[in-house]
């Protein structure tokens, strides 16, 4: 080994505690890249097999009912390569320790197994058997939360009639990955049972005989989607069709994207800010080692080193320190990813899900590490590669001190001589300082990007089931219902107060821009179902027009005032036009409001409704919910509390764990910053404290002056950070905007005190780990050597 | 008048000439320390011959060690002209100048400048392992009669030691010149004869052309000739007719 890389790895090893330290915060900052990286492209790639393998439609569309030899006009679509028809019908369920009503989904097959477009994967069980009209498959999540299995059975309500459907099997679909039911937030996957069962079966008990209501299809390569989507609508039109739509805006492949994109997107966010932070402690701790090392870079060039040479020797202790890091973190971030992919699988449902870490990420994973050793080293390299040698054989010159500005407004009496030195100090060395404050700040910073995730779940929470949600129960018909039916509901016992709903499909265009939304029928202030602001005020619906949310206009490109064209997409099918009144900002979904009325008048309909919100008395609770499982009309019956606590289940499992890596690598981070602040000022002043110990200071005023600069530089960092981690949880939030849902920017004073609080112990220990060191400060070999 | 590349190759070949090693014409430099300009050489004409041992002298401020700075390529003059061997070091860049001291030079500092982290063997090992046709570390520091101690840190040497450990890593390269500056300054009378006799030594053994600065009158009488330096000029110059060994040296 050459001399200077024995120079290289003994100097290192002489600044190993704040070396590893850098190397965590910069591991930390890898194993985050790998992990949410690692997880988002094990997740794509599987998705795209179980695509591919399973034939995942390309469009997809609802109708009436039409009448099968349609099927053959429709695979004569130019640009399909093969389209499959079913039956697709809603149905309540009967679960026996459930009171209120579960909704099913029954969705036909071929009693003969053959392989169609959404193919199952039999997880379990057999397939059905021809001749067995009530043998289904189940799918698995409802299986799981409800402990179903082959020789089970389900009692559902089919077309009014009470019918236990057999399990025979369980099942995965790719039109299923993302077990949601239309109009909630997250998935409650033991309230909404998807059942596979043979098409003569199905189609018999909802007269459905030689037709269908479902539609999907794939597309030949290079076939236009929207010329297809067109001409599939005109066909459908005649039998009800509710408008064909592209793979993009098939629900449960909807929820996948989003959350792909939002983790690729933060995948690429947190690390960066890990890595910055790393970057810049490496330029503060590289800019002091090599002015201590001065005359050692003197030498090494007078001695026939190039400046070239010089400079690659200080970046390499970047280099080496980024290299641990970058292995730690890629060993750690694999076995992170390896455990968060283990949390997807808990609700995105595949038949296979492997995790791989691709050479693609380590590599990247390895050079953005690389790219913070160089980018911090680059700075200070600089300063020890332009040294003229000459100059470096001078010591430097002596610090020019002057009276603090606490002491020139003439407060010097209050100070003592140790508080003066520390005041001079700090205003001596301004950078050294800020570089602190900025590296503290930082430390604080991260800790509440970690953080605020759950103050924005909590907030999210609370905005949608406490603020707009004040209903128990949303009701929604089969078929949109007379004023009548609310005044039955009404008489159902243990109903509180009904509120009307009208939800009316749409396709809204404007432009080339199209979106299929249903248009929310509300009363112009409800009393239950409110539309309410980001700002938590309610939303009073205008006589007229089209009220949307922000992330809709957006993708329509609409601006209030701007006039849509709405496809209606049931009965009569009328096409009509309406205007943006006004935007709201919603942190879930997409959706449009209109006042019932406004709605009424739009669809030239008397008080129809499709539902109704409902504020239910808790004790006569369990009597509604049965009334409601018999009444055929009824689709299904949604439960906030079902909700609520689908809600928190997801929050614990999986943000969860997130947060919790988040807020331990953000402490790594604080103790880094702080431990290295408090060892530079060590090293800069040990000789310094040394002499003041000879002139007979004892051991606690010096650690005073060490400690108090320590201590003033890391409260005045706290606000700083508090003010910084606001600005990058903004940042973050903006990573997760996506289609399916928004995060709100809150940060509470809970996670604010948190994050001051953690910083300071950081700040408390390293102070104990650098009195220690005080304490035995050999003054001899301290003041023998030459500065 | 050669180009400064030709600084680069070895010019042992013509040792036996009567060419002067160094030639300085006119060299000024000024240092702009802030709002002040430091004058600290003012016109300097030199020259060194081959196999020379030469003290400069001087007390502090007269600008010895900016000049002994200059010949090592260390720095350069703001104004005047540099030859080494006929090759412009004041034309020279900073590549040039890198090259130049890496193959010619050998320093010895006041301070020794010694790296901590390396042993007395490793920080010989730093100058043999870049230069093109080195004694071996041990060699070096055999020269120095520092063997036995060759894998000390630097920390557990005496201040003689360490600066023989530098001497050791001056001349381990075989340098064409040896420039030290105040290499005893910061020893006591008996380490400092010690490492005027390795100084010494070398000079004689292998007739490599040295300078040392010192403000130390007594040390002039070991040298061939002596320049003293005052206010950065040459204030007298003579030749030492009688060299006295640095035992016997009067401090």
């Amino acid at each position: 080994m050459r001399a200077i890389h024995r120079k290289l790895l003994r100097d290192l090893w002489n600044i190993k505690g704040q070396g590893l330290a850098i190397s965590m915060v910069i591991a930390a900052g890898v194993a985050m890249f790998i992990m949410y990286l690692s997880t988002f492209e094990s997740l794509r790639r599987t998705q795209e097999a179980y695509y591919q393998r399973y034939r995942f439609a390309d469009v997809f569309a609802s109708l009436k009912r039409a009448p099968q030899w349609l099927e053959r006009r429709i695979e004569q679509i130019p640009g399909v390569a093969a389209a499959d028809t079913r039956v697709v019908v809603s149905v309540t369920l009967d679960v026996e320790d459930l009171e209120e009503p579960v909704v099913g989904r029954l969705i036909s097959i071929p009693e003969r197994e053959t392989a169609t477009l959404n193919d199952v994967a039999l997880q379990q069980g057999r397939y059905i058997e021809p001749g067995r009209p009530d043998e289904v498959l189940v799918s698995e999540g409802f299986a799981l939360a409800r402990g179903l299995g082959p020789g089970d059975s389900v009692a559902a309500i089919l077309n009014g009639r009470r019918r236990d459907l057999d399990i025979v099997g369980i099942a995965l679909s790719p039109e299923y990955v993302y077990n949601i039911r239309p109009g909630d937030i997250l998935p409650d996957e033991g309230r909404f049972g998807l059942f596979w069962m043979g098409r003569e079966a199905l189609a018999t008990a909802f007269d459905m005989e030689g037709g269908f209501n479902d539609v999907a299809m794939t597309l030949m390569p290079r076939a236009s989607e929207d010329e297809v989507i067109s001409r599939l609508d005109r066909l459908l039109e005649p039998y009800g069709g509710l408008g064909a739509y592209p793979r993009e805006l098939q629900l449960s492949h909807w929820y996948l994207d989003s959350e792909l994109v939002a983790l690729q997107s933060v995948g690429m966010i947190i690390p960066i800010i890990f890595l910055s932070v790393a970057a810049f402690l490496l330029n503060v701790v590289l800019t002091r080692i090599i002015s201590v090392q001065r005359e050692q870079i003197a030498a090494l060039k007078a001695l026939g080193y190039s400046s070239l040479e010089v400079g690659l020797h200080y970046t390499q202790w970047s280099l080496v320190i980024s290299a641990i890091g970058g292995v730690i973190g890629t060993l750690g971030g694999g076995w992170l990813g390896s455990g968060m992919i283990e949390l997807y699988n808990d609700y995105f449902r595949f038949p296979f899900l492997e995790y791989r870490l691709s050479s693609g990420v380590a590599v990247g994973a390895v050079a953005i590490s690389l790219v913070a050793a160089v980018l911090g080293a680059f700075s200070s390299v600089r300063r020890a590669v332009t040294l003229p040698p000459a100059e470096a054989m001078r010591p430097e010159p002596p610090a020019s001190y002057k009276p603090s500005f606490v002491e020139r407004v003439g407060l010097t009496r209050w100070l003592s001589q140790p508080a003066r030195m520390v005041l001079r100090n700090l205003q001596r060395t301004p950078a050294r300082a800020l570089a602190s404050i900025i590296g503290i700040a930082f430390a604080a910073a991260m800790l509440i990007v970690g953080l605020f995730f759950l103050d924005a779940m909590d907030e999210l929470m609370y905005v949608q089931f406490f603020v707009a949600q004040r209903q128990d129960v949303t009701v929604t018909f089969v078929e949109p219902r007379s004023s009548n039916a609310l005044f039955e509901i009404e008489r159902l016992p243990g109903v509180v107060y009904a509120e009307s709903m009208r939800s009316v499909p749409v396709r809204l265009r404007h432009g080339h821009r199209s979106r299929q939304v249903a248009i929310m029928g509300l009363a112009e202030l409800p009393r239950l179902q409110r539309v309410v602001n980001t700002s938590l005020t309610p939303v009073e619906l205008p006589p007229e027009g089209l009220v949307l949310t922000s992330k809709l206009a957006e993708l329509l490109e609409v601006v209030p005032g701007d006039e849509v064209t709405l496809q209606v997409l049931e009965g009569a099918r009328p096409t009509r036009r309406a205007t943006v009144t006004d935007l709201v900002d919603e942190y879930m979904g997409m959706s449009a409001y209109m006042e019932a009325g406004a709605l009424h008048r739009l669809m030239r309909e008397g008080g129809n409704l499709s539902g109704a919100f409902v504020q239910v008395d808790p004790a006569h609770a369990e009597e509604l919910y049965r009334r409601l499982k018999l009444i055929p009309a009824v689709a299904g019956v949604a439960l906030k509390s079902a909700a609520l606590d689908a809600f928190n289940k997801t929050m614990d499992e999986s943000f969860g764990i997130m947060i919790f890596f988040n807020v331990m690598f953000a402490g790594i981070i604080a103790f880094g910053v702080v431990y290295n602040a408090a060892r530079i000022s060590l090293s800069e002043r040990s000789r310094e404290l040394a002499s003041l110990r000879v002139l007979g200071l004892t051991r606690g005023e010096i650690s005073f002056i060490l400690l108090g600069e320590l201590a003033s530089v890391t409260l005045l960092a706290v606000p700083v950070g508090l003010a910084v981690g606001y600005g990058l949880a903004a940042l973050t939030v903006t990573a997760y905007d996506t289609e399916v849902y928004r995060f709100p920017l809150v940060v509470s004073a809970r996670t604010y005190g948190f994050s001051a609080l953690t910083v300071l112990v950081a700040a408390v220990i390293s102070g104990l780990v650098v009195r220690r060191r005080l304490d035995h400060l050999d003054l001899v070999e301290v003041l023998k050597t030459k500065e | 008048m050669s180009s400064p590349s030709t600084l680069a190759t070895p010019s042992r070949t013509n040792s036996e000439s009567s060419e002067p090693v160094f030639v300085a014409r006119g060299v000024t430099k000024v240092y702009h320390m802030g709002e002040v300009d430091v004058h600290a050489l003012r016109g300097i004409d030199l020259e060194l011959a081959e196999s020379e041992f030469t003290v400069l002298l001087g007390p502090s401020g007269s600008g010895k060690s900016t000049l002994l700075n200059i010949l090592g390529g260390l720095d350069v003059p703001t104004a005047g002209e540099v030859f080494y061997r006929g090759g412009e070091l004041t034309a020279a860049d900073d590549r040039a100048l890198t090259q130049y001291r890496r193959d010619h030079v050998g320093f010895v500092f006041q301070f020794y400048n010694l790296i901590p982290s390396l042993t007395a063997r490793e920080n010989v090992a730093l100058v043999t392992e870049i230069a093109p046709d080195p004694l071996t570390p041990e060699e070096a520091l055999e020269l120095v009669d520092l063997a036995p101690r060759m894998d000390h840190f630097p920390s557990q040497l005496s201040g003689g030691e360490q600066q023989r450990v530098a001497i050791a890593r001056a001349i381990a390269k075989r340098p064409d010149v040896l420039l030290c500056d105040e290499p005893t300054g910061a020893l006591d009378i008996s380490t400092g004869v010690v490492v005027l006799e390795a100084i010494e030594r070398v000079n004689r053994e292998l007739g490599t052309t040295t300078a040392v600065i010192t403000h130390n009158a007594a040390i002039s009488e070991m040298a061939d000739r002596v320049i003293s330096l005052a206010d950065g000029r040459i204030a007298s110059e003579k030749r030492i007719t009688e060299k006295v060994g640095p035992r016997d040296l009067h401090w």
